[in-house]
């Protein structure tokens, strides 16, 4: 299982939606991402993507002026 | 048993497009969606930026629509691409600085090259006839089905039935009779149908779906083109004109004035990029600074901001001045009144 992390502080959604969906698509099922934004759209847009894809959100951690979100990227169909 | 069809719809998040999808998935085909991101949505965006707007629920309307059909949604990032359709379009502009049909033209085109890609039969709008003035009128229709190499492969299920068969309805993979004959500019059909599939508080975009139908917007476009002297942009640019007051004092000057705490914040992400300041002695914008920036160009920028902030009656406010290096220092200024700001400094 690998855990990659990307940046997507300072852009507005849904562009860390489209980077967070361009990462998934070079990874394994079963592999964790980070995505750290903040935009705080991506509190909704990120996990509704997922939902929609079959990805499973981890954990959604908030400080001052970031949000990290943890995504289990889930089987490919 | 006979092969599953697979059909993307262009998902806009508006009512259109999701009717649109839904009337071909009743028929048994495997749809999914696909949302294209010109940097000029009207989604997303300022929803996020503006603190007022906080209040309101935070949604993609697109993300909504594929929850709603229960598909699979793709986010196509075309900033870049897009900018010769918003530069130089074949068909001219809509009312403002929107492309409309060239739009169309290069979605629609976009979308025939991920049909290929991903072995995918046909392409789903939710395009009707006589909907909107420029991009939907049966000629228009033509136009785009030709121009972007869709043809026939390009089906419009809310205005099917006055369009001559596609190809999938020639192929028997969709029933033209159970698809619509919805034209003009009545919203009615579209309620009704929406009322029939249970589908509940659906996005109404007023105008258009983008930031280039809004009059604003494009004057501030046309100044940031003109005071350039190119007809060009980049995702900055036009991330930038969607906030804050814009006011051009000088033709070599432009201020980008916080209108409130949520568009500080974001315009503080750009603190490396441009000179910009602050009031120092009293609660005010973050105001950044576009163009020349000679001491006469900061003593003016500093005057306004001063305006803008809570010393807008004091008789000096103290405003800091920061270049892009993270230098900074402080300016004394007398705020400059009201009635010495001429109406046609804001863009
Ligand atoms: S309103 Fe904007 S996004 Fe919609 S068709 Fe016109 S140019 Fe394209």
């Amino acid at each position: 299982m690998n855990t990659a992390t990307i940046d997507a502080r300072h852009l507005l959604c849904p562009l860390p939606v489209i980077r967070t969906q361009d990462a998934v698509a070079d990874c394994r099922p079963g592999d964790h991402l980070q995505v750290v934004c903040t935009d705080p759209g991506v509190m909704h847009d990120i996990p509704a993507w997922c939902r929609v894809h079959g990805h499973e959100v981890c954990a959604i951690e908030r400080s001052d002026n970031e949000i990290t979100i943890e995504i289990q990227v889930g089987e490919a169909d | 048993m006979t092969e599953q069809r697979k059909a993307v719809a262009l998902i806009s998040g508006g009512l259109d497009s999701l009717l649109a999808a839904r009337a071909v998935m009743d028929q048994g085909v495997h749809v999914e969606g696909i949302n294209f991101y010109t940097g000029f949505c009207v989604e997303g965006h300022t929803h996020a930026i503006r603190e007022k707007d906080r209040a309101r629920p935070k949604r993609n309307n697109a993300l909504w629509v594929a929850e709603q059909l229960g598909i699979r949604l793709h986010i196509v990032d075309i900033i870049d691409e897009y900018m010769d359709v918003v530069i130089n379009p074949q068909h001219g502009y809509g009312t403002h600085l929107n492309p409309c049909l060239d739009c169309k033209v290069f979605m629609v085109n976009k979308a025939r090259e991920w049909i290929v890609e991903h072995d995918f039969d046909f392409i789903i709008t939710g395009e009707v006839i006589g909907q909107r003035p420029m991009s939907q009128r049966k000629h228009t229709m033509t136009v785009v089905a030709r121009d972007s190499g869709a043809g026939d492969r390009l089906v419009r299920p809310l205005c099917a039935q006055n369009l001559p068969p596609t190809l999938p309805e020639q192929k028997g993979w969709l029933d033209r009779d159970r698809m619509y004959g919805f034209s003009g500019r009545s919203r009615r059909p579209q309620m009704a149908l929406a009322a029939k599939y249970g589908f509940e508080d659906y996005a109404q975009p007023a105008g258009g779906c983008c930031f280039l139908t809004d009059r604003q917007y494009s004057v501030k476009l046309e100044d940031l083109w003109k005071t350039r002297g190119r007809r060009e942009y980049d995702v900055d640019d036009i991330m930038l004109l969607k906030v804050g007051r814009h006011l051009r004092p000088r033709a070599d000057l432009k201020l980008i004035v916080g209108r409130e705490e949520g568009e500080n914040r974001f315009l503080e992400g750009y603190r490396k990029r441009f000179v910009h300041m602050l009031p120092a002695s009293h609660v005010g914008p973050l105001v950044l600074l576009d163009g020349n920036t000679d001491a006469n160009a900061i003593e003016l920028a500093a005057r306004l901001t001063a305006r803008f902030s809570k010393g807008r009656d004091a008789g000096q406010v103290t405003v800091e001045v920061n270049d892009r290096d993270g230098n900074s220092r402080m300016l004394a200024v007398r705020p400059m009144p009201a009635d010495e700001i001429p109406a046609d400094w804001y863009l």
